[in-house]
């Protein structure tokens, strides 16, 4: 199971991510109850995913924008956003969007290349769950959060950029 | 000058820690090349041909005496004695060791200096005309903008993974020494109707590969909204720059793709969503930064004081150093002075660290400890009393840096090139020699005149040979080295593209090739046009014409 970091602490991981998913008869097939499920799958499905009753959650890709579930953001518990490879930086958009943009409240999870050394940054998009890549150090991890004691900009935490605080 | 507070300090050791826990652990084995590399990047560590690079960032071109102290004491324990500076207004050393990385950083961090962001895919550092605050003709100093959007893009968080690099440059004089249309950002300063100072924002600048003059997006954004502007449009780049090809990364292919109208629109969308949020800035906070860029105590002094008179009079070496190197300042009885470090036989930029010491001292005694690193690689001394300027060229001359070529055809610009730099298709440094060789008589480099000579050792063109009044660009054909030509750039207000002239020629022929193009200007100029006009007047032809001619 892939080790995940949750309001600073390592919990154990209720969700399944589904990376792929041809039609609605895979969640009957994986078995569960907490699905995370990609966006195109979720909109092509959407009444056979509600009628299987599971608690269903959704990804989006870093090519994929959050205006594409607007209507809908708020009824998801939570919201996984996916680095395809770390360097790829558009997920930090998509997370500042959901909370700054749709004032989303729920659980914003990075998934996919989610490494040590963009944990603190991710954090300061409004990310506040972050499901490691299998060999990160879960410890060494944890210590990223305490990376920088404070920063120039505001962040979603903080709204207030130093310049207002200092 | 900018002077850190606790909190500045603060995240400088932070950062220093945080880079010395990661060189750790890449050394260890815990990271990999491909992770490490973005990590070491913001941090201005390149791995080059023959050993690490280390580019230390200079914001906006500025540094103290004591700053100028810490770079030569780097230079002479950390690397062979010398620092090169950059068309960045950044300095970079060529042979440090990778495990010395952290421990440079520490001590850059004594004098408030470091290597944040001076590389990678993330905002780098901004730059602003070398003249900012002293220019005779300026709407604004600029400097306490660059310091504001210094602080904004330092560990921004959202933005150190975009598609590419990304280059803001701010300028407030008349004639923009800082390339401002050709970043992917350019600001200038302007003042409305009611005589406010606000912005005029570009974007979409650039050179490398595929080089684009930068196109409007906002006429005026008020100064407050600053922070806004620039989040917008950075937000936008972010979400739809291209990731698929990095020779397509860049912000002017996504203007260029959308057109600048779409691309407007969407920015303005942006801009007008988080209009008014936290990241507005408060006259508070420009006050703050302004404060920190003051004049320095100037005395009350008369232009052309005797003394000046004199010495111009009897001394024709220094006459024309002064007619070449110095320039009007807002103050009377100051001027600015150009510190030449283009020496005929020295690589464009290069500085020893007894140099860049007795600049120091220099800058002590004559323009209130501060200096200026410029886009041309070359220094500045931005406050020295016109009295003091025979004096202040008799010492520049002991330590070999009263080059009196400042904006003439030698002071090239030139990147590393070949001899250094893991990119390069060819060398450039030895290009930039012969051509200086080429012109060795003062006079003759006098009556040409205002001449920009700008020359890259491959098409990312750090060298920003798209902008040379004649730019040079060293290609690879199968193995060998040659140099294409082009003619008619400018990073000025009027900024424009050099077009290449025709097929590319071999190493040995640029400095005759470069002369027979003098030539047909010299030939062709009216009155006291200079070469960029003449070329602009009578077009390629005449030029293209001579170089290609057949011997007879």
């Amino acid at each position: 199971m892939p080790k995940l970091i949750k309001n600073g602490a390592l919990v154990d991981d209720q969700w399944t991510v589904l990376n792929e998913a041809t039609g609605p008869e895979v969640l009957r097939i994986v078995g569960g109850k907490n699905f995370i499920v990609p966006l195109k799958f979720w909109q092509m499905f959407r009444p056979e995913i509600e009628e299987f009753g599971a608690d269903i959650s959704i990804w989006l890709n870093s090519d994929e924008n959050v205006d594409a579930i607007a209507e809908e953001i708020h009824s998801f518990p939570m919201i996984a956003l996916n680095f395809p490879v770390f360097s790829d930086g558009r997920s930090y958009t998509n997370a500042r969007e959901l909370r700054e943009k749709f004032n989303y409240l729920g659980e914003i999870r990075a998934i996919g290349d989610v490494l040590r050394d963009q944990l603190y940054y991710m954090s300061r998009c409004g990310f506040d769950a972050f499901s490691l890549r299998f060999d990160q150090d879960a410890d060494a991890c944890l210590e990223a959060f305490k990376d920088f004691k404070t920063n120039y900009q505001g962040t979603v935490a903080e709204p207030a950029p130093l310049f207002r605080r200092r | 000058m900018y002077k850190y507070d606790q909190y500045d300090h603060q995240m400088l050791a932070d950062r220093v820690g945080q880079f010395r826990d990661q060189t750790r652990r890449y050394l260890d084995g815990q990271l990999s090349d491909a992770e490490f590399l973005p990590l070491r990047l913001q941090n201005g560590l390149y791995i080059q041909r023959l050993a690490p690079m280390l580019r230390v960032a200079v914001p906006y071109g500025l540094l103290a005496s004591q700053q100028l102290r810490k770079l030569a004491y780097i230079a002479r324990h950390y690397d062979k004695g010398y620092g090169h500076f950059t068309t960045r207004q950044n300095i970079q050393f060529n042979w440090p060791e990778l495990e010395d990385v952290p421990e440079i950083l520490e001590h850059l961090a004594e004098v408030e200096m470091h290597a944040i962001q001076t590389s990678g895919n993330c905002i780098r550092n901004t730059t602003t005309d070398q003249f900012a605050g002293v220019a005779a003709d300026e709407i604004e100093d600029s400097r306490h903008y660059c310091e504001i959007i210094r602080q904004w893009s330092t560990f921004h968080p959202e933005f150190a993974f975009l598609p590419r690099k990304f280059k803001i440059a701010v300028c407030g004089t008349q004639i923009d020494q800082a390339a401002t249309q050709v970043h992917d950002i350019g600001i200038y300063l302007t003042l409305n109707d009611a005589g406010e100072t606000g912005f005029r924002i570009l974007a979409g600048g650039g050179l490398g590969r595929t080089p684009v003059i930068g196109q409007q997006v906002f006429s005026f954004v008020p100064q407050v909204d600053l922070l806004t502007a620039l989040e917008a449009i950075l937000r936008v780049y972010n979400r739809e720059g291209r990731r698929d090809n990095k020779y397509k990364a860049r912000i002017k292919i996504l203007v260029k793709e959308l057109g600048i109208d779409a691309f407007k629109a969407k920015v303005m969308q942006e801009y007008e969503r988080i209009l008014g949020g936290p990241q507005t800035l408060t006259n508070e906070e420009i006050s703050r930064c302004r404060s920190f860029f003051t004049d320095p105590d100037y005395e009350d002094l008369h232009d052309a004081p005797a003394e000046l008179g004199a010495a111009l009079q009897t001394n024709a070496l220094f006459a024309s150093w002064h007619s070449n190197n110095v320039h009007p300042h807002k103050k009377t009885g100051y001027a600015i002075v150009a510190v030449s470090m283009k020496e005929t036989g020295v690589a464009p930029g290069d500085i020893t660290d007894r140099q860049l010491e007795y600049l120091a001292d220099l800058a002590e005694q004559y323009s209130f400890g501060e200096v200026r690193v410029t886009h041309h690689q070359n220094v500045v001394l931005a406050d020295v009393a016109q009295k003091d300027l025979h004096a202040l060229w008799h010492q520049l001359k002991q330590q070999d840096l009263a080059a009196q070529n400042q904006g003439l055809l030698t002071d090239v610009i030139c990147c590393p090139g070949g001899d250094f730099c893991a990119l390069a298709n060819a060398k450039s440094i030895p290009i930039a020699e012969s051509i200086q060789r080429q012109f060795p008589d003062q006079q003759e480099l006098e009556d040409i005149g205002q001449m920009d000579v700008k020359i890259s050792g491959c098409m990312n063109a750090c060298g920003h040979h798209h902008v040379g009044n004649i730019g040079i660009l060293g290609v690879d054909k199968k193995g060998e080295e040659f140099y294409q030509v082009s003619l008619g750039g400018s990073s000025k207000h009027d900024a424009s593209l050099a077009k290449i002239m025709g097929p590319a020629f071999a190493q040995e022929e640029i400095p005759q090739v470069v002369a027979k193009l003098v030539s047909v200007y010299r030939d062709l100029r009216q009155e006291q046009e200079t070469f960029i006009e003449t070329y602009r007047r009578v077009g390629m032809e005449p030029f293209k014409e001579k170089v290609y001619a057949k011997a007879d």
